[in-house]
């Protein structure tokens, strides 16, 4: 996978946790996953097509995005809800976003589909492509989530 | 420049906690009559009812989207000269030229800070 998809959404990870949440995610090394194990308590899922196909995934635990979302919304959340689902949703469409400008500069449009969320112990993730997928871990101060990107260039 | 803090908001997204992104940042900056509608349709019917000082509304979102949302708020008397911010979640050069032509007063990019929205909302106000 070229190393330029994976620094996209990288940076956009970050770039939306910091703006949208005051929290600064901190990147460990990436690692290629092979199980389909989720590896969070919550997932935003979402396709992309055009000069790069393929999926992106945020998996939170849960103690990460009761943080991020209270943060975002300016009240204590407490339990995954709907607020937290819908707020995962609307956070990997984000990422998504920031990621394909930069996609964009690089030469590669990209459009993306509607995120889908998955919430629960243990569930997984299913990429378009099939195979392994390149795993990002991140750290916050509140505890770990991962950014799985399954794409390849079509151009 | 002086900005009303009490001037009325509406803000349209179908995603309630986008909604509630919005409102929590609109308040950090010290704004306190927001009201919210989750669509364009349901948008209108408030914006008809009461006196809605600026719109910031989703571009994407299901039945009536922001564009036309924006087309049926110029096109009515009563209330096209609202100012409309469009939130989008890119920003994709022909969908602000067609933005534009409609008659937005500003877009802004997801993800923003609430300094951000505000300088949007001040610049737009400004030139009102």
């Amino acid at each position: 996978m070229d190393v330029r998809f994976v620094n996209s959404f990288l940076e956009g990870t970050i770039s939306v946790l910091e703006t949208m949440a005051h929290v600064t995610p901190k990147p460990g090394n990436p690692y290629l996953k092979k199980s389909r194990a989720a590896g969070g308590d919550v997932s935003g899922i979402i396709g992309l097509t055009g000069a790069v196909t393929g999926s992106l995934a945020l998996s939170f635990s849960e103690k990460a995005i009761l943080k991020i979302v209270s943060n975002m919304l300016g009240e204590e959340i407490t339990e995954i809800n709907d607020d937290i689902e819908d707020a995962v949703g609307e956070i990997t469409n984000m990422v998504s976003g920031v990621a394909r400008k930069k996609l964009e500069s690089l030469g590669f449009n990209v459009t993306s589909a509607i995120p889908t969320v998955v919430a629960g112990k243990n569930h997984t993730i299913h990429h378009v492509l099939g195979g392994p997928s390149i795993i990002i871990p991140f750290e916050t101060e509140d505890g770990p989530f991962v950014v799985d990107v399954s794409m390849i260039g079509t151009e | 420049m002086d900005i009303d803090l009490n001037m009325k908001i509406l803000v349209i997204d179908d995603f309630s906690t986008m909604r509630k992104v919005i409102k929590n940042l609109l308040k950090q900056v010290g704004y306190s009559d927001i009201s919210e509608a989750q669509d364009g349709t349901s948008a209108l019917q408030i914006l008809k009812s009461r006196n809605i000082d600026f719109i910031i509304s989703d571009w994407n979102m299901p039945n009536m989207n922001g564009l036309e949302l924006l087309k049926a708020v110029r096109g009515d008397s009563e209330i096209s000269s609202i100012p409309f911010l469009m939130v989008t979640a890119e920003a994709l050069k022909d969908n602000i030229v067609l933005a534009v032509k409609e008659g937005v007063s500003n877009y802004i990019v997801k993800p923003f800070t609430a300094e951000v929205l505000n300088e949007k909302i001040e610049g737009i106000i400004a030139k009102q």
